[in-house]
């Protein structure tokens, strides 16, 4: 996109814009002029939040051609196929920054951007789909709720649509807890097995305690993030344990209670030596995941090669005529 | 010989039903007109969220500079007679 300048203002002048904008809670646009800084920041978040869109189709994908149903199957087709979208929807939004869907990927594979430390589990059963959909889809949408009001326009625009996505994934996978826990106890036992494997990694994916990451920082400062991780992950056990009790299904937490005075329930520690564990490389499925999409990327090359072919022949064809 | 890329980016504009004015959705990745156009479909519309769809070559596109908002927009505030409230009708006129 070509910007058509008319005025040369000074850039400090510009920068003061930014400023205000974000004092009276206006969303940044592409081309307004923004600190490097908060650049830098959106560009890491989006693209490692694009990049957990598509490597959390592997688990699910896993279950494609084996799930119990033909409805059952549909659904997760449908699914997969949304996160797939999701994907597609943030890389468009952080390439507004300046940077090319191309470089993303060669920081995902070169392991310099990240994606979602829950996507570095197996799924094991049948039953972890319902567990995914669940837990691991309803933890993402309060974070995406949230970013719904982040200051930079592409990204909450892109958060807008997702959220209308992502309630049917939520429901799609208790509806398949919902099913085991009705059904033989062979099946139960897969439900509460995937429910005990699951619940500890979603708490996980709020990111460490407020302590450890104050409040204060930029990401708050320049609202791209509206609420705390703890503030976040709170909202989810909330609602979380309720939905588990209505479906009769143990949280392996025996910490966890109700809190009167505070309105909330309290959780026992979580195991931070573990997620550091897993985020630094060292979970069951790390390597597996990226070697997965460097080989479906790479095996996809002759596609794009070809319509870049096809491309500059028409393109012959017609400066010919 | 054309090497491997993520090929052009092209701006997603979605009518969501007929008479509605045409929306920015996003953008696609595609190498001509027509791949643009399915993608297009296949990214931004999975539940019949429009009923037409118009793609641009992200590059045709020419955008105002936001530094100049001011000096593109201000001038209309002052002009109020373009408004229809800024008219003293008559007592008793119907239907204007
Ligand atoms: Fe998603
Ligand atoms: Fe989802």
């Amino acid at each position: 996109m070509e910007l058509l300048k008319h005025s040369e203002e000074e850039n400090e002048e510009s920068l003061k814009h930014f400023e205000e904008k974000i004092e009276r809670g206006d969303s940044i646009e592409p081309r307004d002029t923004m600190p490097e800084a908060y650049r830098k920041h959106l560009i890491r978040q989006m693209s490692q939040h694009a990049h957990s869109e598509v490597i959390g189709m592997q688990p699910e994908g896993n279950w494609i051609t084996r799930a119990p149903s033909l409805r059952a199957r549909q659904i997760l087709l449908a699914k997969i196929q949304d996160e797939g979208g999701h994907g597609l929807y943030l890389y468009s939004a952080t390439e507004t920054l300046g940077i090319s869907r191309d470089e993303m990927i060669a920081q995902l594979h070169a392991g310099k951007a990240k994606y979602s430390n829950i996507f570095n589990y197996p799924a094991l059963t049948w039953a972890d789909i319902g567990a995914i959909g669940w837990l691991v889809d309803g933890a993402a949408i309060v974070n995406q709720v949230s970013l719904q009001r982040t200051s930079y326009g592409p990204y909450s625009r892109a958060m807008v649509r997702i959220c209308k996505e992502e309630s049917f994934h939520q429901r799609q996978g208790y509806e398949i807890m919902t099913k085991m826990i009705r059904g033989t106890s062979e099946q139960q036992q897969m439900a509460q097995d995937a429910m005990n494997r699951w619940w500890w990694p979603s708490l996980m994916m709020f990111g460490p305690h407020d302590s450890e990451s104050p409040h204060t920082g930029d990401a708050f400062r320049w609202r791209i993030k509206r609420h705390s991780n703890d503030e976040l992950r709170q909202k989810f056990i909330d609602k979380t344990v309720q939905q588990a009790e209505v479906i009769g299904l143990t949280i392996p937490d025996e910490d966890l209670k109700w809190n009167e005075e505070k309105g909330h329930y309290d959780h026992g520690p979580i195991d931070w030596d573990e997620f550091y564990r897993v985020i630094t490389g060292n979970g069951p499925c790390n390597r597996q995941r990226i070697a997965h999409h460097k080989k479906v990327h790479d095996d996809g090359a002759w596609v794009r090669i070809a319509a870049a072919a096809y491309r500059e022949r028409i393109k012959k064809q017609n400066d010919n005529q | 010989m054309a090497t491997d890329s993520q090929l052009e980016i092209w701006e997603v504009f979605m009518q969501s039903k007929s008479g509605a004015n045409y929306i920015h959705a996003g953008s696609v990745h595609a190498s001509d007109k027509r791949m643009a156009l399915q993608n297009a479909r296949d990214t931004y519309t999975r539940r019949g969220e429009g009923t037409s769809i118009w793609v641009v070559p992200a590059t045709a596109i020419v955008a105002s500079d936001p530094n100049d908002s001011e000096m593109l927009f201000d001038p209309a505030n002052d002009k109020i007679y373009r408004m229809p409230t800024f008219y003293t009708m008559p007592e008793g006129a119907k239907a204007i």
